[in-house]
């Protein structure tokens, strides 16, 4: 079952929230962020080349411009690749775990899978980001010295940074399968 | 647990098997079935059971029975589905799986009943089942990192305290002993897995295996003797051992020798981690004889040699004439600061007369250091970290009156800052007292006072010329010390890159696993949830931190505030220690 929403997030970018019920232990929401916009690509090229040509007339060395061109590709491969993220994932698999998937523009996938086990709460927190005060989904996981303590807080969407509105859809939906994971579990 | 959902893990090569019994690995703390191969009719029970206590006793795996699995054409086998369901009475196992599939399409059913009774009222006679895929061959050779502690062997079964998905892994692992038969045996039960086609085996592989025994033999007598010969009681005579223990070929030999006695020793690795450190160790050597050959055979053409000692004899003199224009400027006036006269004509000509004694011993040895650097080139046969590491020495030698010159500065310095320190007490009217290591207030003397002012005020006014001097010294010992410690650097990163380690994780990334990774296959409303389990390789900067190789220790020992502070009171520096020296 598929469902396709869209929401801002705290920039007032659009996003497309996509969610997906394989089953009623199985969900997916897969959040797109804006793509690279023409605009600022073209913005970005004129600048370095307008300064390399102002090296140029400077220094009569062709080389410079030669160089220019060298590094905007370059940049622009660097950024597609290591830094633009497309689309970020998360799926949620009763008594597996929770899968945290971003693709980057150049059709990179980074996947980090946490298991059921260490899994001790998905919670909404504030934070103070700059000038801005922002709320951002979590994975709480567990300490295995301490049954009550977490030991590691790993933020969901880094990236896409939706607002309040949209992490409440994922929240709950997160929280109906954890809640049946508990009911289910052995007992520690 | 009643109501869990029940994951089924399935080989992928399995999907295309004939019908037959699933045979593997029940975890009850995860409700998870680990299929590990498919038994083929027709079989005689007994034989099964006591296959699997043959490799339950081989691999230490309580394999079992955990269903039946049935791959039909259409809807015409209606009597192997009745069959299928008789056997669970023979082969009793909690929860029975049955799993069935139609031949050519991607509709799959699944089924695990139990028999018991529930311990709770209400709890369903079925669980709700997923199907989890995953590929045999890659989960059996991956390493997940970071390794989960090892299970006791002789604690029977393999507990499943490692977490979840590494005991799969384990369990895979450890059961090659099932693995072995493929279906051109003639043995009484007939198996499907990812072997089944064919065991798999490398001639290459097996005669590496094979020569590998006596020459490992053959070489670690060899490195014994080396190692017995190099620890005789004739190096350790004091001229010999202090020269080997300044110069960093001899450091560099050492620890690849070292490095060459793990590899070839005749003990086996006991962990994984242990072969990858031997692979690494020996890809590193072959990799640094193979770039010091190359070295040498550019040097030895063109007569790059007699080139490099003509050029080295006029680069000498050049810098010990820059050297000589640098004291006659500190002679002068440098920089517009007004030295003493007396003391800087002193100190210049002390220095100038050493320099000229250096020029000396340079036009001495310039006939023979074509011959030296010929031999000496030779050396690179044994690595280009040997050269590199000579090359530094060389620097070194050929730099030693700058050291020299260094060291005379930084003593001057230092006892005219002592002094000054204890004249400026005195000054004031106060005493060190060395039994509470404090200052302590004193009466002197009348004439005690008179001549610890006036020494006091000559030390203040010869400051400048003495710190002038050890502040020029120090920056050319700091330079020469800098192009040393870029060597350096380039040694250590040959030494210590994990190049086996890396190359395995770009051809084979599923050998060297950070975790797993989850993809939900084609879904149908009604049907099990279908997900394929595929491995996540370990970023290549984690496999660069994980198998870093140890490298000579030649880290400086001071931070930058200790190192400033030593040159503020002028206290020697020896920023490039070797491991194992004395402290000064």
């Amino acid at each position: 079952m598929e469902d396709e929403q869209s929401f801002s997030d705290i920039c007032g970018g659009r996003l497309a929230l996509q969610r997906r019920y394989y089953s009623s232990s199985c969900r997916e929401f897969c959040l797109s962020c804006p793509r690279l916009s023409l605009r600022s690509l073209t913005a970005v090229t004129c600048t370095v080349w307008l300064a390399a040509y102002g090296l140029f007339t400077l220094c009569e060395n062709s080389m410079i411009l030669s160089a220019a061109i060298f590094i905007t590709l370059l940049g622009l491969l660097g950024y597609l690749h290591f830094v633009k993220i497309d689309q970020e994932t998360l799926l949620i698999i009763d008594s597996l775990g929770i899968q945290m998937t971003s693709s980057y523009a150049s059709g990179k996938e980074c996947t980090t899978f946490i298991e059921m086990g260490k899994v001790k709460d998905v919670v909404i927190n504030e934070a103070v980001y700059m000038q801005k005060v922002i709320y951002y989904l979590c994975i709480l996981l567990k300490d295995p010295v301490e049954p009550d303590g977490i030991s590691q807080v790993v933020p969901v969407f880094q990236s896409a940074k939706p607002r309040l509105d949209c992490l409440i859809e994922v929240y709950r939906s997160c929280q109906e399968i954890l809640a049946h994971q508990k009911a289910t579990s052995p007992s520690p | 647990m009643p109501g869990m959902v029940l994951k089924a893990f399935f080989p992928t090569c399995c999907a295309s098997a004939d019908s037959g019994l699933l045979v593997g690995r029940w975890v009850p703390e995860q409700s998870s079935a680990v299929v590990l191969a498919v038994v083929h009719f027709p079989f005689i029970p007994i034989q099964v059971k006591e296959l699997l206590a043959q490799v339950h006793q081989a691999s230490r795996v309580g394999l079992a029975v955990l269903g039946t699995w049935c791959h039909r054409r259409q809807e015409t086998e209606e009597s192997l589905g009745h069959f299928l369901e008789g056997l669970g009475a023979i082969f009793s196992h909690e929860p029975w799986l049955q799993l069935c599939r139609e031949r050519g399409s991607k509709l799959w059913s699944c089924k695990a009943t139990r028999r018991q009774v529930p311990p709770h009222p209400g709890a369903p006679y079925e669980d709700q089942v997923m199907l989890v895929f995953y590929d045999q061959r890659k989960v059996l050779l991956s390493q997940l990192h970071p390794p989960a502690a090892v299970p006791d062997r002789q604690a029977g079964d393999a507990t499943a305290s490692a977490g979840g998905l590494a005991a799969v892994f384990d369990t895979v692992a450890r059961s090659e002993a099932l693995f072995r038969s493929d279906r051109f045996d003639e043995g009484p039960v007939r198996l499907s897995h990812w072997q089944s086609e064919g065991v798999e085996a490398s001639i290459l592989a097996e005669l590496a295996k094979r020569a590998s025994g006596p020459i490992c033999v053959l070489l670690a007598c060899l490195l014994s003797l080396i190692s017995a010969a190099s620890a005789c009681r004739v190096f350790k005579l004091w001229p010999l051992s202090f020269i080997w223990s300044k110069l960093s070929v001899c450091e560099q030999l050492r620890h690849r020798l070292e490095q060459l006695t793990l590899v070839f020793s005749t003990q086996k690795a006991e962990n994984p981690t242990q072969l990858m450190r031997k692979a690494n160790v020996l890809v590193s050597v072959l990799l640094d004889v193979a770039l010091g050959l190359a070295l040498l055979s550019w040097l030895h053409g063109k007569d790059r040699i007699g080139q490099l000692a003509e050029a080295l004899v006029p680069v000498a003199d050049h810098v010990a004439e820059e050297l000589q224009h640098l004291l006659q400027w500190l002679m002068g006036a440098p920089a517009g600061l007004k030295m003493n006269r007396a003391l800087d004509q002193v100190l210049g000509r002390f220095f100038l007369y050493h320099l000229h004694l250096w020029i000396s011993y340079i036009h001495l040895m310039s006939p023979f250091i074509e011959r030296i650097l010929w031999h000496v080139g030779l050396s690179a046969c044994l690595g280009l970290t040997v050269a590199l590491s000579i090359l530094s020495d060389i620097i070194a030698l050929l730099t030693f009156h700058i050291y020299c010159f260094y060291v005379y500065g930084a003593r001057l310095y230092c006892l005219k800052i002592c002094g000054l320190s204890s004249l400026w007490r005195l000054f004031r009217g106060k005493k060190w007292n060395v039994l509470r290591q404090r200052v302590d207030s004193c009466s002197y003397d009348l004439d005690q006072l008179f001549i610890g002012t006036l020494l006091f005020t000559i030390l203040v006014f010869l400051l400048p010329t003495t710190a002038l001097y050890y502040l020029v010294f120090t920056l050319l010992r700091l330079l020469v010390v800098a192009v040393q410690g870029l060597i350096h650097l380039l040694v250590d990163l040959i030494n210590s890159l994990p190049l086996y380690s890396l190359g395995l994780r770009l051809c084979r990334p599923y050998r060297l696993a950070a975790g797993v990774k989850f993809r939900v296959l084609e879904h149908e409303a009604g049907r099990p949830l279908r997900l394929l389990m595929q491995i996540n390789p370990l970023p290549y900067c984690r496999v660069v931190h994980t198998y870093r190789l140890p490298s000579c220790g030649c880290h400086p020992t001071h931070s930058w505030g200790s190192l400033c502070r030593k040159l503020f009171f002028g206290e020697l520096i020896y920023p490039w220690r070797q491991r194992g020296d004395k402290q000064d």
